[in-house]
């Protein structure tokens, strides 16, 4: 008998993907990749005016051209599909998938042509004429909030879409204000600062647009929709309710997702009219998003300003906080668009113990795309705000940026830590991931390096920024979707293991996380395991992959998931070895008992077969090995750390270089450093290309984006980064029993602060103590050259 | 209607094509080659990269009847028979990709790259593969992908 394999334990090791194979050969199946005979194409016909009146709509050019099955009009939609459903508490004004009385934006959908290729289906939309009566474009959300120029939903006077809603120090449960503990703090102090900044708008871009087919069956009265979506069964939900099936009859189904970043996390109208059209037409009908029509259909990110106050003592101690938020939502409430700008506000605090905060948010409508969750989703501009108030201030005093931090921060003997806004942080340790930063970075010498450039006449500085941030969202009163996670893990007859999880990844490696979890759980190899996800038939139910949340939540539903089975399957063992189920291990594909390998050691293929056909059946057993779990955590999970850039400024362009990217980051045990250096990386390009190079711009007067390409709008590419420099600590947390805290947004979250803190300080020189992202060269030569200001 | 004949992973295809039909359609749609992906247009993305007489082009931005008579190779005729090629293993063993939406027309633009400068150093790599975007990765771990596979060269 040839010796049995040791196999190594996984957990905690560079494991390289398993999804990876598909991917790299061009075998993986996107949406687009999907072909059903008979399917139809859907082209959305968009107006191209920021606010007006339809007066006029002619689809009969369209109608009568070859290959056209059909044309609906905003109004025909509006026969046989409601207004679209949000999922947050907040008051809504109705929203049609296709408009059909007033349209609120460019890009906002009047009309769908169902054709037989995506070329005819384009060439009709472009037939259709539409008329419009325009309306006054709202484009300023501080102007918004007067009314002006326009009032763009009827019901919401000033284009109020929620608030203002204070929150923090001397705010009861019912948001009544009692200022007396911060005018207090701004009584005591001897420095205080006022600053304007903005959190710039931005475009999600995943690099592969949405994409849905839908497929109604009429013989078996139930539809299938296969979607490019971050969360398959709350998309199931919302197909149900508004098609009128029961989420019985409906099967969702997220494919391989080419990235979402949070965009994908919307139900969008799209969505909704190829199922409706399907149902109505029955046959299969595919839409699949332009490049252009993202840049106008899929939601926005951030595009948040803070009017922001801080009080201090000369000695760098913060007394007190105050932030006026104004979030511009653009046209519409999406999904969780109100929720968004209310996690900005839990966490003003960061990662200090500030004895006194206020922030009042105000949500405001405008004449734009609508913004939704953007990768961070309320944390990067959180951070952002306070972080850069930290800069301001340690330069107004002649700190270094670091001590002004050391000395606010929250220590690790405070935790759990309830902030002034009600977030309870679950564990942290912020001086030590602030050390190992500035060891890593060599930040006294880097100050030399500096100083040294400076001296030559160089624009090079130095920005620091720490983050705190909530993650791994549950439990269920934080998330009106369900804040739990579903997994359902099933030993197969042969020994090998399907497990289930409801986090529907689009790029984050579950199918290889997961696997080494239940590969070190059950003692078997690697290739033994298959999770499935994305396809609600056969993950029987779940939530989603948003808010960093698919490892803490979800792997702990998978882990306890296992635990049941692997407890079940011992008494099977047991029966079978006659040993005590509490002395048996599992091991090299084998189970045995404990200490006594004479007594037996059965093979886990034959345990499992076993289960399958129990003669005789163990008392009180019943066949089989298939077990699920819900895991609803306690609170979410708070991971922190420090990010350090040093970048240069060019004196004859103004263009931004960054020479240096330092992070630590603590997202407390890790399944496998390596996914997780991969998602710091992403997460950090995407902070740098906010930080220096992205932003979505209208034109103030008429609202039409200007950045409606990738002509205009500027994704990153890989000249524009220096290589990054990770490290990390490790800070459990006590919410799971995996210590896991989640990691796909830290990125965006630590970054851009410290990259604009750089800026600063390379032009400190010149005066300047804040600039607005993103850093455009055009902003610094002008800094440079005395005809800017400050920004 | 226009007749194209083109040799597309070692196999001549000849079909019907509207005039105006995009290779990369053609390859989608037609002949089923569905690894190469479409993320823009406006021929920035790189997604749809594909090899035409054994250089990289951006198949969104050629007509199917102008590559009448050239040779194509897609993300699919990369790898021979059960071996990938040294760029798929660089790019698995590097973790080069996480969505994978980009990754087949990255892989065909850094086959070009090697193909012209076997041992880029690192701001070449980066040069070579800047008409590519990827959202996932922040690229690190692709420029580590092609060093691997420039290393087993």
């Amino acid at each position: 008998m040839a010796p049995s394999p040791v196999l190594p334990k996984l957990v905690g090791q560079r494991v390289k993907r398993r999804e990876d194979p598909r991917l790299i050969q061009g075998l993986g199946t996107y949406v687009d990749d999907i072909k059903l005979v008979g399917m139809q194409h859907l082209a959305f016909k968009r107006c191209d005016i920021a606010h007006g009146s339809i007066t006029s709509l002619d689809t009969s050019a369209a109608e009568v051209m070859d290959g056209v099955e059909a044309v609906f009009s905003g109004a025909q939609i509006a026969e046989f599909l409601a207004p679209m459903p949000i999922g947050t508490p907040f008051p809504s004004p109705d929203h049609r998938a296709v408009a059909n009385d007033v349209v609120r934006y460019v890009g906002e959908p009047v009309a769908v042509v169902v054709a037989r290729d995506r070329y005819v289906a384009r060439d009709a939309a472009d037939a259709i004429r539409v008329e419009y009566e325009e309306l006054p474009a709202v484009i300023d959300p501080e102007e918004a909030m007067k009314g002006s120029p326009a009032v763009i939903h009827k019901d919401f006077a000033n284009n109020h879409a929620v608030g203002p809603f204070h929150s923090g120090t001397g705010v009861d449960a019912d948001g009544n204000a009692d200022d007396t503990a911060i005018d207090q703090a701004f009584a005591d102090a001897e420095v205080t600062i006022q600053q304007r900044m903005v959190n710039q708008r931005l475009a999600p871009t995943s690099i592969e647009p949405r994409g849905v087919v839908a497929h109604y069956e009429p013989g078996k009265d139930a539809m299938t929709v296969w979607s490019s979506t971050q969360n398959p069964h709350i998309l199931r939900t919302f197909i149900a309710l508004l098609t009128g099936l029961g989420e019985h009859q409906v099967r969702a189904v997220a494919p391989e997702v080419g990235g979402g970043f949070g965009s994908k996390i919307n139900i969008y109208g799209e969505e909704y009219v190829a199922a409706v059209v399907s149902k109505r037409l029955g046959i299969p009908v595919k839409w699949v998003e332009d490049r252009s029509e993202a840049f106008v259909a899929t939601i926005h990110g951030r595009d948040i300003i803070a009017y922001v106050d801080v009080a201090a003592k000369r000695d760098g101690t913060v007394l007190g906080l105050k932030m006026q938020l104004i979030a511009d939502i653009g046209a519409y409430n999406m999904l969780l668009t109100a929720a968004i700008p209310t996690l900005t506000q839990l966490m003003v605090s960061g990662t200090y113990a500030f004895p006194a905060i206020r922030a009042t948010v105000t949500e405001v409508f405008t004449n734009k795309t609508p913004t939704d969750a953007y990768r961070g989703a309320g944390r990067p501009e959180a951070i952002y705000f306070v972080e850069r108030t930290m800069d301001i201030l340690a330069r107004e005093l002649g700190m270094d940026p670091a001590e002004l931090r050391r000395k606010n921060f929250i220590q690790p003997s405070q935790f759990p830590f309830t902030t002034q806004m009600g977030a309870v942080y679950d564990s942290g340790d912020y001086e030590k991931a602030l050390d190992l930063a500035l060891q890593n970075a060599n930040w006294d010498q880097l100050k030399a390096e500096r100083d040294a450039a400076k001296a030559e006449g160089r624009f090079v500085g130095l920005g620091l920024s720490m983050y705190a941030e909530v993650c791994g969202l549950g439990p269920s009163s934080s998330l009106p979707t369900g804040g739990w996670e579903h997994s359902q893990v099933t030993v197969e007859r042969d020994g090998r293991i399907s497990a289930t999880t409801g986090a529907s990844p689009h790029g984050q490696g579950n199918e290889t996380t997961f696997a080494q979890m239940l590969a070190d759980q059950f003692g078997v190899p690697l290739d033994h395991i298959t999770i499935h996800h994305g396809d609600t038939n056969v993950v029987k139910q779940g939530i989603g992959t948003f808010g960093s949340r698919s490892q803490a939540v979800g792997g702990t539903a998978l882990h306890l998931a296992g635990g049941k089975v692997k407890k079940k399957m011992a008494k099977f063992a047991a029966a079978l070895m006659e040993a005590n189920e509490e002395d048996l291990i599992f091991e090299n594909g084998k189970i045995s008992v404990k200490g006594a390998p004479s007594a037996g050691t059965k093979e886990f293929s034959e345990v499992a077969a076993y289960a399958y056909v129990p003669v005789p059946l163990p008392e009180g057993l019943e066949p089989g090995l298939s077990e699920e779990a819900f895991f609803e955590p306690s609170n979410n999970t708070y991971p922190f750390g420090c990010h350090i850039a040093m970048l240069e400024v060019d004196r004859d362009t103004g263009e931004p270089t960054l020479l240096k990217f330092v992070a630590v980051d603590d997202a407390g045990n890790l399944i496998n450093p390596l996914i997780v250096e991969g998602q710091i990386h992403g997460g950090v390009a995407q902070g740098i290309g906010q930080a220096m190079i992205e932003e979505v711009v209208y034109n103030k007067e008429d609202g039409q984006p200007l950045t409606g390409s990738f002509m205009d709008y500027a994704l990153p590419r890989a000249t524009d980064f220096p290589r990054f420099e990770l490290d990390n600590t490790v800070t459990p947390t006590p919410v799971n029993p995996l210590g896991a805290k989640g990691v796909g947004e830290a990125g965006t979250i630590g970054s851009t602060p410290c990259i604009v803190s750089a800026a600063v300080d390379a032009l400190s020189g010149r005066g300047v103590t804040h600039i607005d992202m993103m850093l455009r060269p055009e902003k610094l030569w002008r800094i440079i050259h005395g005809s800017g200001g400050q920004s | 209607m226009a007749q194209v004949s083109i040799t597309v992973n070692g196999k001549t295809r000849t079909e019907d094509v509207e005039p105006r039909l995009l290779l990369v359609h053609f390859l989608r749609e037609q002949l089923n080659l569905t690894g190469t992906h479409v993320g823009c247009d406006t021929s920035q993305c790189g997604a749809c990269t594909v090899l035409i007489d054994g250089r990289s082009a951006k198949s969104c931005t050629v007509f199917a009847v102008q590559a009448d008579g050239s040779d194509v190779t897609t993300i699919e005729g990369l790898s021979v028979g059960e071996d990938l090629h040294p760029l798929q293993v660089g790019f698995w063993e590097e973790h080069g990709l996480q969505c994978g939406y980009c990754t087949t027309g990255m892989i065909m633009s850094a086959v070009n790259l090697l193909n012209d400068n076997p041992q880029p150093n690192e701001q070449e790599i980066r040069e070579g593969i800047e008409g590519n975007f990827c959202r996932c990765t922040g690229y690190q771990h692709i420029v580590n992908s092609i060093q691997h596979a420039a290393s087993k060269r």
